[in-house]
């Protein structure tokens, strides 16, 4: 079967020393496509480009460009082009050399080197920057440089590794819908790496979102905006509220103490899950006539389009509100979400389960280090088990000394009325912890779990 | 309240009294005859004797032999030591270095007592090994300097856009180094025209240097006829300083 997959990413990995850079990636690029590798710093997005444009071998998996596996061969081998971060003009050539250097090379004929050289500078507006040097140029200039460099060579897929994120905001935009018309003209397809939503948003046809190494979400802009899979990716593109809830049967989800029609099915009955609300997507208004709960106004922030109101509802929950007038702070409003403005996830965990040894009948091993806890009669010393532990039950402390290991905040999630932290322990464990206490990403903390909060059971299998 | 400008009094003193006083005494000597009249006989002298003018050329001649070579073995020297796939030790830049902070004469001596032990003849080829020994480091240090400053990203988009590995050196590597080579060239080549230790004791004075007339009238008494040889030998290297120096305006990297 012929696919129009110009590259497919199969089973990719990598690792630098003991850390997974990237962890089993897979996806496709169509033929033309403007596909958006997005994600935080140190998600992984800048080696996987990297990966395609032949600078790292992965160390599992293969990438194929046509169908053919491209893994083993150098850079300069592959019919790709970089447009890099920091442009990497040379210093040593000017404009047109620069631009020419790639054509030289494959021993084009002098008169057409030209003619695509000049072409390639009219498409990036610099048609009168030929004979200058690159120092001489602004950010902006050398991007467009840079751009015109790879593109001249007409090469299957251009890779562009956060090329606007140099450039301030009023420019960055402008090279924004430069990129798209130079896309659209070209038919080339492109693998843009950043970590600024707007711009993925904006740019795309099709964005993966990545975070520690892993794929998030496949999808168009509208779907990974809408229909975010987890709440990473709907706290990461976009504003919005990230609540605990329940799943009461089809089309029923309760949250923030209230019930509400939905249109999610097949979650099950009574199952724990995540709701998404965007900001524009609540309902403000001054009468509670027609509102489904009530709530104080508690800040209220011009935003130039829209004002941005922080509400606490009735049963106590903060939820963040866009629209288009103000409502005073300390005023009661009612408010309203409409079924399709719900977005439901599936939990990614309801409590954190890691891995044990028990040691005797008062300790068991995980994390690295020796619990106390009370171990059920029917395990005994070196049993492996399953120890489950609460969010909520986990104790963090300011001092490191403080908790029986240390820890890192690493990633941190308000839900309305507590924090969800994903904290990295020194050994690289993960704990996810609820709090009622403001901790800032990368704090460090000590970590300590009281023995009876510490449940065993037994390994599957 | 002390000007800031009177701490730089203890330098501008030392200034004078060491370079701009012998400089001038020099200037002074090289147009005076030996009863301290005014006489350009001095300097129409070197040019009209041919001893001197062939030693001049010979030094030249060495002093260039000894850049090339320097260039040939330092550079590739420097790009191993700053390639950090070769490299992964700071200790062997500091071995590559060490040399310099042993005092030449001693090392010059050391090579020409090897030498003598080993049953070589003494003359150029032994002169030529004594100053490259001297000199190679020299050379290394800027280039790697600059070879270390590099951004790896000019390598890579070179090698993005089709350069094999061999090309990437040639058309991106070499000539970004060039202020680094060009630096190194100074470095080597200015002090190698005015030496008279090495070829001392490397050729026994075999092969005479233009520092070595120098010191050879000097040491005679003849000191205004030296003068005027010092005094010539100086403009030569104001002038290769000045070429080097504009070639290299925004040069990164030096030695110094």
């Amino acid at each position: 079967m012929t696919n129009d997959y110009i590259i497919d990413i199969q089973h990719l990995s990598k690792s630098f020393g003991d850390v997974k850079v990237l962890d089993d990636i897979n996806f496709y690029v169509r033929r033309g496509e403007f596909v958006t590798l997005l994600g935080p710093s140190g998600c992984g997005k800048t080696t996987l480009l990297r990966q395609i444009a032949g600078f790292i071998a992965p160390d599992e998996g293969r990438i194929l460009l046509e169908g053919k596996d491209i893994s083993g061969i150098p850079p300069y081998k592959r019919p790709l082009n970089t447009v890099f971060q920091r442009y990497a003009l040379f210093p040593h050539l000017d404009v047109f050399d620069n631009v020419a250097f790639g054509l030289k090379l494959q021993n084009v004929p002098a008169k057409e080197i030209e003619v695509r050289v000049k072409k390639m500078l009219k498409m990036v507006s610099m048609s009168d920057y030929e004979d200058r040097s690159v120092d001489s140029l602004s950010g902006g200039q050398q991007q467009r440089v840079a751009i015109a460099r790879a593109l001249v060579n007409y090469p299957k897929v251009l890779l562009l590794d956060e090329p606007l994120a140099a450039l301030d905001l009023k420019m960055r935009k402008d090279m924004q819908m430069e990129l798209k018309e130079i896309h659209r003209k070209m038919g080339i397809t492109f693998i843009y790496v950043t970590h600024d939503q707007e711009e993925a948003l904006t740019l795309s046809d099709t964005i993966v979102v990545l975070n520690e190494g892993r794929i998030q979400q496949i999808g168009t802009p509208a779907d990974i905006y809408n229909e975010p899979v987890n709440s990473f990716v709907a706290d990461f593109i976009g504003d919005s509220t990230i609540l605990n809830g329940t799943m009461i049967c089809d089309r029923r989800v309760e949250f923030m103490g209230h019930e509400f029609d939905c249109v999610d099915e097949g979650f099950g009955e009574n199952v724990p899950v995540d709701v998404v609300v965007r900001p524009e997507d609540v309902y403000i208004m001054n009468q509670l006539e027609g509102a489904q709960f009530s709530g104080v106004v508690q800040s209220c922030i011009f935003k130039g389009v829209h004002y941005e109101m922080f509400v606490e509802t009735d049963k106590g929950y903060e939820l963040m509100v866009q629209d288009y007038n103000s409502f005073e702070p300390g005023s009661t409003v009612g408010l309203l979400i409409r079924p399709s403005d719900i977005q439901v996830m599936r939990k990614e965990r309801t409590c954190n389960t890691l891995e044990a040894e028990v040691e005797d009948d008062k300790h068991v091993n995980m994390l690295g280090c020796s619990w106390e806890c009370e171990v059920p009669s029917e395990f005994a010393p070196g049993d492996k088990v399953l120890a489950e532990v609460a969010f909520d039950k986990v104790d963090l402390w300011d001092n490191q000394a403080d908790g029986k290991l240390g820890g890192e905040v690493h990633f941190l999630l308000y839900k309305g009325n507590h924090y969800h932290l994903t904290v990295l322990t020194d050994d690289g464990d993960h704990l996810w912890v609820d709090t009622n206490d403001i901790w800032d990403k990368g704090d460090l903390v000590g970590i300590d779990i009281a023995p009876s909060d510490i449940k065993l059971r037994r390994r599957d299998g | 309240m002390v000007k800031r400008s009177t701490w730089s009094l203890p330098y501008l003193i030392f200034m004078v009294m060491f370079v701009v006083l012998p400089l001038l005494l020099i200037v002074l000597y090289a147009f005076q005859d030996g009863s301290g009249h005014f006489t350009l006989s001095n300097i129409t002298r070197f040019f009209t004797d041919s001893d001197s003018l062939s030693t001049f050329a010979v030094s030249v001649e060495v002093a260039i032999e000894n850049t090339l070579i320097c260039v040939l073995l330092g550079y590739p020297a420097a790009w191993i030591l700053a390639n950090r796939k070769l490299n992964r030790s700071a200790v062997t830049v500091v071995l590559f270095i060490m040399p310099m902070w042993i005092n030449a004469l001693m090392r010059t001596l050391a090579t020409a007592e090897l030498f003598n032990m080993l049953g070589f003849t003494l003359g150029k080829g032994t002169l030529l090994f004594g100053m490259v020994y001297d000199y190679l480091p020299f050379m290394i240090y800027p280039i790697y300097n600059t070879l270390m400053k590099m951004d790896n990203s000019y390598a890579e988009a070179a090698e993005d856009l089709g350069a094999a590995p061999w090309t990437v050196f040639w058309k991106v590597t070499v000539p970004l180094s060039l202020p680094g080579v060009m630096s190194g060239v100074l470095m080597v080549f200015m002090p190698t025209v005015s030496t008279f230790a090495i070829s001392e004791f490397l050729t026994n004075n075999k092969i005479k240097l233009f520092g070595t007339i120098i010191q050879e009238n000097i040491n005679s008494s003849m000191w205004n006829y030296g003068a005027a040889l010092a005094f010539i030998m100086l403009i030569i290297i104001g002038i290769t300083s000045f070429f080097g120096e504009s070639r290299q305006d925004e040069a990164e990297g030096g030695l110094i």
